[in-house]
């Protein structure tokens, strides 16, 4: 009973709150970080070094007034948020977040589910939250959405295509396509999946980053283009799910990177035995850092580079980013055989 | 069975990048482009009109509203029309420290240009670096005149006030500064390949078409047409110093930046030439107490940073104001290239393209 039910329902208030209050911290690390590399100082009202701005954030967009456009398509329009929301929340069941922990005689492993096809899961969820994006534009009653939501469906979909093969080329090596399975995979050949696929590793970045929307993809949000995007129409909490969808998405791109090739929970340089004395920073913790250090670099690349236009993110998408990854499959593919 | 409609948006008057308040009707084939109607006019403020009830002195105030990015350069225009006019003699002196101004407000708004063109293609952290160079620029005119904006800061015949002590040596100290950030700038995007996918081959304009559409200053020249008021017909001091005027051969977006880019450097060395030669003497010339031009016409035109700005003064030799002013404003001209460079682009390029021809809607709309 304890283990089947309780237990899981502890672990999935915990990381509910914890990836909700994370996202509210990305945001305020985002502003910070752009403003560091800005020659800016962020945001420094609300709390020391406005480490309280994520709150009064929130409750600024709670008692905000929900605002429905006369002409909007209400069912579409009210689901649409919500459905860009919960694939993203829920894709969380299946990430490691780190190994086993002995806890009141118990031993706990930090994770809620470990499902043999948790990558697939990953990607089906994960591919929901289009439709959420399309509904949200189309439902709007309003050009720029609709134009916002048409860019994003075709970006979306291109992409994940993308992301998706480089995925095989992963699951190819690991053998399995359970997430742990692929985290043991790394401890047992002692190296990190990001020097066996390097290429994968940098093809899974550049389309997560514009499976996410970020810049330089960020189209479907362009502000000086299409004024807010696809949820221009959208205000108050409503606005908000979207906010936390995307960073969510960060979140999720960042936490599977880690995964698939930076090792998950293991200790940095399996390999090198003298640096025993790191097993004993707990395994969660190289998990967070690992994540973290993936968003940075998101960050980073924002503050830094201008946006692609729409024909040329679909043609590096298409004519690039996907031939490279099947080429990687194939040779995967070969020297799985030949060794 | 496939029905196709051209979609009509309007971008702006309320819109994130159209730089204040220009309105572009947009006539949308899927992503594309099929036409372009520019509307202005939200910015009207009759200033050509108010000139003719206002003194000869007053209006100088007046044209500080015009292109409120770059003030000063419209102050020397109008000044110095208007001693055209009266045939006044202006110091030396007075002309060296106009065209310190003039280079300085020049440096000025090519940050805001480069900042916002950037942040229209995406690029937001290059508009506050351009924003904090700017600064130290509106640091140097408050400290001249006092003014960070607006600045009044030409008077007829001459100037209202020297430099203050040592600000010599803060200029020069800028113009080190700017130097070495330019090249911060052009890490950031010159060979960005974003960018240059951005920005090559992107609203072309071959050199005999920007002429007969009437384009001047930089989006001019980068068509590889060599026109630049400051060496065709040196106005304050530009004949006595050294400098380049930067051509670009395509005419595109990119070479757009380009010779913008390369006029950052010019101007520095310009101003730092007139900081080294400043002559003494007066800063005002013998400007009757009363000023009231002979009846008669007049043109002159100064290099803006957006382009050629003229005024065209006719007075009747009578009143204590002009019988008529009107302004050849350089963004209003450069505008009309829009919907020629539009057509054909896509939406995202229609932003880079506003962005390119570098507009204030002050100026436009008048």
């Amino acid at each position: 009973m304890i283990d089947l039910l309780v237990i899981p329902l502890i672990k999935i208030v915990f990381v509910l709150t914890g990836v909700l209050i994370t996202v509210m911290y990305l945001v305020l690390l985002e502003r910070k970080v752009q403003a560091w590399v800005q020659s800016r100082l962020g945001p420094m009202r609300v709390g020391p070094h406005g480490v309280l701005q994520p709150v009064a954030d929130v409750l600024k967009l709670f008692v905000k007034e929900d605002i429905t456009p006369v002409r909007v398509d209400v069912w579409v329009y009210t689901a649409a948020p919500i459905i860009v929301l919960v694939p993203a929340l829920i894709a969380f069941a299946v990430i490691p977040f780190g190994g086993e922990v002995h806890l009141f005689g118990k031993t706990i492993s930090l994770r809620i589910a470990d499902i043999n096809v948790g990558l697939l899961y990953i990607t089906a969820v994960a591919s929901i939250g289009v439709y959420g994006i399309i509904l949200a534009g189309w439902s709007s009653n309003s050009k720029y959405p609709l134009l916002a939501g048409l860019r994003s469906s075709a970006q979306l979909i291109s992409y994940e295509v993308a992301v998706t093969l480089t995925l095989v080329s992963v699951i190819l090596t690991a053998g399995t396509l359970s997430m742990v399975g692929i985290v043991e995979a790394q401890a047992a050949s002692r190296v990190w999946f990001a020097f066996v696929q390097p290429l994968a590793l940098v093809i899974y970045v550049i389309a997560g980053l514009a499976e996410t929307n970020r810049s330089p993809f960020d189209l479907p949000e362009a502000e000086q283009e299409l004024v807010g995007g696809f949820h221009t129409e959208y205000s108050g909490m409503r606005f908000a799910l979207f906010f936390l969808a995307e960073y969510t998405n960060m979140i999720i791109v960042s936490a599977v990177a880690t995964t698939l090739f930076f090792g998950g929970w293991l200790r940095p340089f399996p390999n090198v035995a003298w640096l025993w004395w790191l097993d004993y920073v707990p395994s969660w913790i190289w998990f967070t850092v690992k994540t973290f250090l993936v968003l940075y670099l998101f960050l980073w690349i924002r503050a830094t580079l201008p946006r692609y236009r729409y024909d040329q993110l679909m043609r590096i998408g298409w004519k690039v980013l996907i031939p490279l990854a099947l080429a990687n499959i194939v040779v995967t593919g070969i020297v799985k055989v030949l060794l | 069975m496939f029905d196709t409609d051209e979609l009509v948006i309007n971008m702006g008057p309320q819109h994130p990048a159209t730089h204040g308040v220009l309105r572009v009707v947009l006539k949308l084939d899927g992503e594309k482009v099929v036409d372009a109607d520019v509307v202005i006019g939200y910015l009207h403020r009759g200033i050509e009109k108010l000139s003719e009830n206002r003194d000869w002195t007053q209006i100088v105030l007046l044209t500080d509203r015009m292109d409120y990015v770059a003030a000063a350069t419209n102050n020397l225009g109008y000044c110095e029309t208007v001693e055209k006019l009266m045939s006044l003699e202006v110091p030396r002196r007075a002309r060296y420290i106009r065209t310190i101004l003039a280079e300085l407000q020049r440096l000025a708004s090519h940050l805001v240009w480069l900042g916002s063109h950037a942040m229209d293609i995406g690029a937001v952290t290059v508009f506050l670096y351009g924003l904090r160079e700017r600064e130290l620029v509106l640091d140097l005119f408050e400290e001249y005149c006092g003014a960070r904006l607006t600045y009044n800061a030409m008077r007829i015949g001459g100037l209202p006030l020297d430099i203050p002590s040592g600000w010599d040596k803060k200029v020069l100290a800028y113009c080190d500064i700017q130097d070495e950030k330019i090249a911060e700038y052009e890490t950031l995007l010159t060979q960005n390949r974003i960018w240059l996918e951005r920005t090559r081959k992107v609203g072309v304009i071959p050199g005999p078409e920007a002429v007969s559409i009437g384009l001047s200053g930089p989006p001019l020249r980068a068509s590889g047409v060599r026109r630049d008021v400051r060496k065709d017909e040196p106005y304050a001091a530009y004949e006595e110093f050294d400098f380049d005027i930067p051509l670009g051969t395509n005419g595109d977006t990119y070479d757009r930046y380009l010779v913008r880019v390369e006029e950052f450097r010019q101007s520095t060395r310009i101003i730092r030439q007139a900081i080294e030669g400043l002559p003494e003497g007066p800063i005002v010339g013998k400007v009757p107490r009363l000023i009231k031009p002979p009846a008669g016409e007049t043109y002159h035109a100064n290099e803006s940073p957006k382009g050629e700005i003229g005024y065209f003064i006719a007075s009747d030799g009578r009143s204590t104001s002009p019988y008529r002013l009107r302004v050849r404003p350089p963004s209003f001209c450069n505008l009309q290239a829009l919907r020629r460079l539009v057509k054909g682009h896509l939406v995202a390029d229609v932003i880079a393209l506003i962005g390119t021809i570098d507009i204030v809607l002050g100026e436009v709309d008048r």
